[in-house]
């Protein structure tokens, strides 16, 4: 056999070669394998478009979620909305094909695409499922379906039904793309981003020019401590817009039932109201319950001064001194600023025996009785009428008198102690001066 | 010992003065701390009130389907016979804004007047704005007495 | 008076009282510009006899279980008569004890008084000091409120933070893995039988101890004395001492009964399990500047965990504190120029920190 010359390694070329071919083939098999299996997920999850995996295509947003506006749509806001978490696609609702790269197929009349739907159509789309009891019992039993009835009976579906555009429809207040239950904290309607969903139009003066209603709305209702109660104390009972107004047929309550709509909370007032000369003589008038005194969108904590006769006081809007109401008014004024004071008079006396070190802690409990008692006549008033008021004031005054005279027990247990202190700092000091002087006497002779 | 004696021997009247001056001081400082020891030792009248089994009313207080305010602890909870002849002991304390409930027999629920909270006897928030139940309590007959104790937790 | 003479002879002859006599008729303590510091001793044991009288008082009322704990304690306050005084005496003596006691140590440890042969005696006293804080953080839970449950939780926390033993401790101390009604049986317990009996034991062997060896003279004035005799000064213990020292327990009652009427100690609320820990939540102020420390400690050196460092360098530094009389050699050099020097830092580091604990919010 013919062989060539040894190369350094002392191995021939051509056997060279073939060790080459044999073991670096299997390497690059190897590494081929590896880069074909890793990058074949890659290349084939790019083609799946933002679906989740294993979803429908969805080639609509594939295209629409790389363009900017007006048609472009933000993906993820769409997947995490909870249409897309139910299935749905675009052409649900704009109709065309989704599983078309092609525009013209995608986006053709053929496969009933819509486009842009116009705002005066839009509740009639949402209805047509949202309505449907049959269908949508498929996706929550419980889940109600007369929103576009109510709808036609508010404010907004009336205008929209003679012609007016500017109105709310759905997808202003839910959005289009980025629709989420209602109980979802991002969502436009959970409790505390309504009145911020509403203000978007109620509070801007420009658009809501030709309506002639006011804009402060807003405004004022940040300022009330309904306001406060939802967004900083965090209870999400607390009203917001659609709480008194409704959602769906949102609509502000008419005189007459301004009383029923604060009353779903405020039963007691409502009650106490119902039962004085105010219900029947507002009615007469045509004024609305409730609102003529706190308001009706800046809802203050109510203070003692807003009833009576002096400065501050509401009561003096309609009554003047000389007639009953002044009198009961001043009256009742009277009463509550009593009480109050009482329990402030033995709430300090307890303060002072606690901080003197005397154990006051079940009087100072007793005490919430009265305060209790204070706050019943706080809504007694309602009534506007003065027997009324006094018997729960009678009670508190009754409790007060109670836990003063423990305080002035206490303060007198203070002194007792004091006196006790004394009395035994006196004999010690007699011990002490007693025993310097034997001590000085027995170490006199040493001269200590 | 030898400054003692010279001690004795040089002014008996003031060394005298001077002992029944320290034995009053001494026999006063020990009373004055002797006295309340003593009437420290001697049980007071009143008993304790514990959280242990509070005494919440007696049998017969209460006609069926109405309910009582008594104190549990340093807050107040409420006792209801239902139409039943059943014994519930709840909170009387509303997880809404701390007002005091009451038993509506009426509404066969209990109710609470600051903002139209409703609960059932066994505390179970039912409607309005109430966020969480009222903290149960385990209702024993002893005799004519009706105690309400707090349940233990695992 | 014959019948009580014949009284005491037959007791004499039956427990030797004229041999104890004649030993305390002869001792005699030197007197000197730091005699002051004789004391405090006494003052400590007189303020642990005070906390035994009222600790037996109080248990006369007091209930170890979670739902009557603090009840029983309201109850000594404001129904009991003198309860208050009983029970405001019983926690300001406390921590009055707990400073008495730490003085009297640094006092000891300045003047020297540990050294040969008086190791033991310093041995039992550091073993004592330990006993005093157990009794202060056993005690402290006992009224079962907001603070003392919290202040519990968080230094059964450090506690468990050792390494090996720590989770064992923390177990053992709570009687459970988290603060509850188990640990206050068991609080209870460790601070009205356990630590009381090895307390007494300690305290008798220490008292023996001292008396065995009599009072110890700083070196400095030893020097002085030796090198002039005649500045040799004693005075009897009996009754010359004695009544020194029954004016310094006659003012300490004095304190006491001031501060029990005047700032008497608070009830709080009732500890809730559930509840939210009361931001600036901290021990008491004996433990004070151990937990300020732990503070400064960042969280991680190295890959040690910060606070077990701290805990473990605090015990270190114990440990060294109370085998210091092995490290003393006797002689006059640099191990006591070194001595002395970590005495002084020791003791201003714990005001300072103390101190700053309480200032810096």
């Amino acid at each position: 056999m013919l062989r060539r010359a040894d190369g350094p390694s002392g191995r021939n070329r051509n056997e060279r070669r073939a060790r080459w071919s044999t073991r670096n083939k299997l390497w690059v098999s190897l590494l081929a394998s590896c880069a074909f299996l890793l990058a074949a997920p890659v290349v084939w999850g790019q083609t799946q478009g933002s679906n989740r995996e294993g979803a429908a295509p969805n080639t609509c947003l594939d295209c629409h979620s790389q363009q900017g506006p007006p048609f472009g749509i933000n993906a993820d806001e769409f997947s995490s909305s909870v249409h897309a978490q139910k299935g749905l696609l675009c052409t649900s609702c704009h109709g065309g094909d989704s599983s078309s790269d092609d525009m013209t197929q995608a986006m053709g009349t053929a496969a009933g695409f819509k486009g842009h739907i116009d705002r005066a159509q839009i509740p009639a789309l949402c209805g047509k499922c949202h309505s449907d009891a049959a269908y949508m019992r498929g996706f929550n039993p419980s889940v109600r379906t007369d929103q576009l009835s109510q709808y036609k009976t508010s404010v907004h579906g009336q205008r929209l039904a003679k012609g007016d555009t500017h109105v709310a429809v759905c997808t202003d207040c839910h959005t289009a793309h980025d629709i989420r239950p209602p109980n979802d904290p991002v969502s436009s309607v959970y409790p505390t981003n309504v009145a911020k969903t509403c203000a978007r139009c109620h509070a801007n003066a420009d658009y809501m020019k030709e309506y002639k209603i006011p804009t402060n709305q807003y405004a004022l209702y940040a300022t009330s401590v309904h306001y406060d109660q939802l967004m900083v104390q965090g209870d999400v009972s607390a009203p917001t817009c659609s709480t008194c107004h409704g959602s769906h047929g949102a609509a502000p309550p008419g005189v007459a039932s301004v009383e029923n709509v604060c009353s779903t909370c405020h039963v007691v007032q409502q009650q106490t109201f119902d039962s004085g000369p105010h219900k029947g003589a507002f009615a007469a008038m045509n004024v609305a319950a409730c609102i003529v005194c706190h308001t009706n969108h800046g809802i203050q904590k109510p203070t003692d001064t807003m009833m009576g006769t002096g400065k501050g006081a509401i009561c003096v809007t309609c009554h003047s001194d000389g007639d009953p109401g002044y009198t009961a008014a001043a009256k009742m004024h009277a009463d509550l600023v009593k009480l109050d004071d009482e329990i402030g008079r033995s709430d300090e006396i307890l303060s002072r025996a606690e901080a003197a070190g005397v154990e006051v802690g079940e009087a100072q409990l007793t005490l919430k009785d009265a305060q209790d008692d204070l706050t019943k006549a706080r809504v007694a008033i309602h009534s506007v009428r003065p027997d009324v008021v006094d018997q729960d004031v009678q009670a508190g005054l009754k409790v007060t008198q109670s836990t003063y005279q423990a305080g002035l027990a206490a303060m007198a247990e203070s002194k007792y102690r004091r006196t006790g202190l004394a009395v035994s700092l006196i004999a010690i000091v007699f011990v002490l001066i007693a025993l310097a002087l034997l001590i000085r006497k027995m170490e006199a002779g040493r001269g200590a | 010992m030898s400054d003692q004696s010279a001690f004795a021997q040089d002014q008996p009247e003031r060394r005298h003065a001077l002992r029944i001056f320290l034995g009053t001081g001494v026999a006063a400082s020990l009373a004055s701390f002797l006295y309340p020891v003593l009437r420290y030792i001697i049980p007071p009248k009143t008993v304790e009130q514990t959280t242990g089994n509070v005494l919440a009313a007696h049998v017969g207080d209460l006609k069926p389907n109405t309910g009582k305010i008594f104190r549990f602890g340093n807050r107040p909870a409420l006792l209801v016979l239902t139409a039943d002849g059943k014994y519930h002991a709840i909170s009387a304390v509303c997880t809404h804004l701390n007002c005091t409930v009451q038993y509506r027999s009426d509404l066969h629920a209990v109710w609470c007047a600051c903002h139209n909270g409703m609960y059932t006897v066994d505390g179970a928030n039912i409607s309005g704005p109430p966020p969480r139940p009222l903290e149960e309590y385990d209702v024993i007959l002893k005799g004519n007495d009706i105690y309400a104790r707090r349940r233990e937790n695992a | 008076m014959g019948v009580l003479h014949r009284v005491k002879n037959w007791l004499d002859e039956r427990f030797g009282w004229h041999e104890i006599r004649a030993f305390i008729e002869h001792k005699t303590v030197p007197v000197h510009r730091y005699s002051y510091w004789y004391f405090l001793g006494g003052m400590t044991l007189f303020l642990f006899i005070i906390q035994v009288i009222t600790g037996i008082l109080l248990l006369l009322y007091y209930r170890p279980s979670t739902s009557e704990a603090y009840e029983s304690v309201q109850y000594i306050m404001t129904q009991v008569p003198f309860g208050w005084l009983v029970r405001s005496i019983h926690s300001w003596s406390a921590n009055l004890m707990i400073f008495t006691a730490v003085v009297h140590m640094f006092s000891v440890f300045f003047l020297k008084s540990y050294r040969k042969p008086r190791e033991l005696t310093w041995l039992s006293g550091m073993l004592l000091l330990f006993i005093v804080l157990g009794f202060g953080f056993s005690g402290y839970l006992l009224p079962w409120n907001t603070l003392s449950f919290f202040a519990t939780k968080v230094g059964t926390d450090i506690a468990g933070q050792m390494p090996v033993v720590g989770k064992w401790i923390l177990v053992f101390l709570r009687g459970g893995e988290d603060v509850s009604g188990a640990t206050l049986t068991r609080f209870f317990g460790f601070h009205v039988a356990v630590l009381p009996g090895i307390a007494t034991t300690l305290i008798a062997l220490h008292v023996l101890l001292v008396q065995r060896f009599g009072m110890s003279v700083p070196p400095s004035i030893e020097a002085e004395w030796e090198a002039r005799p005649t500045e040799r000064r004693e005075i009897r213990f009996f009754p010359n001492f004695l009544l020194r020292e029954l004016m310094a327990w006659y003012v300490a009652l004095a304190i006491l009964g001031g501060l029990a009427a005047l700032k008497p100690w608070e009830l709080g609320m009732k500890a809730d399990a559930f509840a939210a820990a009361p931001p600036g939540i901290r021990p008491e102020w004996y433990f004070m500047f151990m937990f300020e420390t732990l503070k400064f400690i960042p969280a991680k050196i190295a890959w040690f965990e910060g606070e077990l460092l701290g805990i473990l360098g605090f015990g270190a530094a114990f440990l060294a504190w109370t085998l210091v009389p092995f490290f003393d050699g006797g002689r006059r050099g640099r191990a006591q120029k070194l001595i002395t020097g970590a005495g002084v830092f020791a003791l201003a580091y714990i005001v300072v920190m103390t101190v700053y604990a309480y200032i810096a919010k």
